[in-house]
């Protein structure tokens, strides 16, 4: 198991290096400070997590210092510092959803899983948080799973057991 | 029936393509202010249109527009503020996810109006799949000419690019949606300068909301006065709603701005009453920061008049009586909730989001969120709604940004209209646990103020 402590080192593949070159285009010379945001989404989506290692390259890669890539890595909510489960399941726990049952879900996940909210299942498969307003209030209780967050709405006790079980499945599957 | 400008073509299969959402008369906006019009003109048209800005302060758009500067030699930027996050709304998303196109098409005719050559849409990070439809309309509208060098022979050049957030309410403030596309924390800044003399790279900038953008494609295609025809006062247009909680459809609609609040609520066309045969007992009907209203002032405000869903008539009676039309997140409460725990939630939602820059909001908020917090699970003594009160009033109007008045209306308004739900958590701490308070006297009719 991986520990926020270790360096993680990482070495970017060419064709990650490419996206970084196309999502910093996006600026006006001199304003490639502005890619940081789409290449830490583009290097959580490769690891799962940002490690050390990783956001100081990113700021190499930007040219800026490490620090401020730091900064932002704590400020944004998406961002991982440490690894999570394969799928980590990311349930809505504003207002809206639990006026049609959102915490009686993240209990039922808590139970189904074996774990506490921000814990990893011992098979490194899954692990669960609170978030808050996913913009999807007509439709909760809802949940999101990274790095494609596909949308899962209106959930029910038996949906999220099936979803629960249908990665499962995914897993063995690609074993 | 409510008309559709925005949603027209909702149903028609394929409408999120280029092909069927041209067909069916898309980007004549764009060729008609690109070809006919001059930038002044299409400001006028939307001057014209009273069209308020949809992501919740209610400014108006062509005023806003008005205000931009334009040194020689400096670029000048739009910003689409995609970060729907308010809980409660959720209208952004379903304008992108199926017709993504009247986003682009929006994006071009403003962005010619206001003089820009790049623009950027900033989305909210967890909307991935919302980021890469807009992305793929993006390039169909390139691909067809309408984006790009020398748009459709008249020399106008302009680049739209998607810019992701990270997760952060804060970022849906403009000035800390322009700091987090600059790559960084998402710090709202002092205002002035304003975002329309030193917005993005300190250029000047307007960011608009998502449906406020897209809504200027009808204003162009059939002209400012017409769009101000429908609705009543200041209200014009057609809003999109976010109806949400215990009714028996949830989901956006779009509305004649003037609609009576009871017939949104009741009318099967619209969200078609409260879930499972239950009473109604209150409504945020503009996102988790307006006041909420107990049922006795819903339908009707405190004159008797007819509640209606504008502007005006959503905020007859200030604070004391009435709430906000906000970002049109109507989240309905039926008589089984509890207002406060509802209140917890939102003061933890407030507590989160807080970007920690300003201590009355960075502070306040989280001992809102312990108070209500402790009140909710029975151990909460008389003198806390008191505290609670005097924390609110002290972090209102005291922070850089509206984040510190968003966390503190919420509370004020649950303890003004709901205090003697807050009195009985106290004093029934064990019964608290067990059951909700219910709908007490709050459908009561009230005596009229004369």
């Amino acid at each position: 198991m991986l520990s926020v402590k270790e360096n993680h080192p990482v070495e970017f593949s060419a064709e990650l290096l490419d996206k970084f070159a196309e999502v910093a285009s996006r600026y006006p010379q001199g304003k490639q400070k502005s890619a940081l945001l789409p290449l830490l989404h583009l290097v959580q989506a490769e690891y799962g997590w940002l490690s050390t290692d990783a956001m100081d390259k990113v700021a190499h890669f930007l040219q800026i210092e490490p620090i401020e890539v730091y900064e932002v890595a704590t400020f944004y909510t998406m961002y991982f510092l440490r690894p999570q489960g394969k799928y980590n399941l990311e349930i809505c726990r504003t207002g809206p959803c639990c006026l049609v049952g959102a915490e009686r879900i993240m209990q039922y996940i808590e139970e189904t899983l074996g774990v506490k909210e921000g814990e990893v299942t011992a098979d490194g498969l899954f692990s669960w948080r609170g978030v808050e307003c996913l913009a999807a209030c007509g439709y909760g209780p809802v949940l999101q799973i990274g790095p494609d967050y596909t949308f899962y709405e209106n959930l029910t006790e038996q949906s999220v057991a099936q979803l629960i079980e249908t990665l499962k499945n995914k897993v063995q599957t690609e074993a | 029936m409510g008309r559709k400008l925005l949603l027209e073509h909702i149903d028609v299969p394929g409408i999120n393509t280029f092909d069927v959402y041209r067909q069916q008369g898309g980007y004549r906006a764009v060729e008609k202010a690109l070809k006919t019009m001059s930038p002044e003109d299409v400001v006028e048209e939307v001057k014209k249109s009273g069209l308020r800005g949809r992501g919740g302060a209610g400014f108006p758009t062509g005023m806003k527009w008005g205000f931009l500067a334009k040194p020689e030699g400096v670029p000048r930027y739009l910003v689409c503020n995609g970060d729907e996050s308010e809980p409660g709304t959720f209208k952004d998303r379903y304008l992108m996810t199926h017709i993504p196109h009247i986003l682009v098409e929006g994006m071009i005719v403003s962005s010619f109006a206001l003089g820009a050559n790049t623009s950027y849409i900033y989305i909210r990070g967890e909307m991935m799949p919302q980021i890469r439809i807009v992305e793929k309309a993006i390039a169909e509208a390139k691909a067809a000419g309408f984006l790009g060098k020398n748009i459709l022979g008249t020399g106008y050049d302009l680049e739209i690019y998607v810019q992701p957030g990270g997760g952060a309410y804060i970022c849906g403030e403009e000035t800390a949606l322009l700091e987090s596309l600059e790559g960084k924390r998402g710090n709202p800044r002092i205002k002035p300068p304003f975002p329309a003399i030193a917005g993005l790279y300190g250029c000047p900038t307007v960011v608009n909301n998502v449906e406020s953008i897209a809504a200027t494609v009808p204003i162009i295609n059939d002209g400012g006065e017409e769009y101000a025809k429908i609705g009543i006062e200041r209200s014009t247009g057609t809003k999109l709603i976010s109806a949400s909680g215990n009714i028996i459809r949830p989901g956006v609609y779009e509305i004649d701005l003037g609609l009576p609040v009871e017939e949104f609520i009741y009318s099967d066309e619209y969200c078609g009453g409260i879930a499972n045969s239950k009473k109604l007992k209150a409504l945020v009907p503009g996102g988790s920061s307006v006041p909420i209203l107990p049922a006795n002032l819903i339908s009707k405000t405190v004159n008797g008049n007819a509640r209606l869903m504008t502007y005006e008539s959503l905020a007859d009676g200030g604070f004391a009586t009435g709430s906000s039309m906000g970002s049109g997140g109507f989240i309905v409460f039926d008589e089984d909730q509890c207002i406060v725990r509802n209140t917890w939630n939102f003061a933890r939602f407030y507590h989160h989001e807080s970007c920690g820059q300003c201590s009355p909001c960075r502070e306040g908020t989280g001992w809102m969120e312990k108070i209500l917090h402790k009140i909710e699970t029975g151990r909460g003594s008389i003198e806390d709604i008191d505290l609670l009160w005097d924390i609110q009033r002290r972090i209102e109007g005291n922070t850089i940004c509206p984040l510190g008045d968003a966390a503190a209306w919420p509370v004020a308004a649950a303890i003004r209209h709901f205090r003697d739900e807050f009195e009985w958590h106290i004093t029934h701490p064990q019964e608290a646990l067990s059951r909700n308070y219910g709908l007490a006297h709050y459908a009561d009719p009230i005596e009229p103020v004369v």
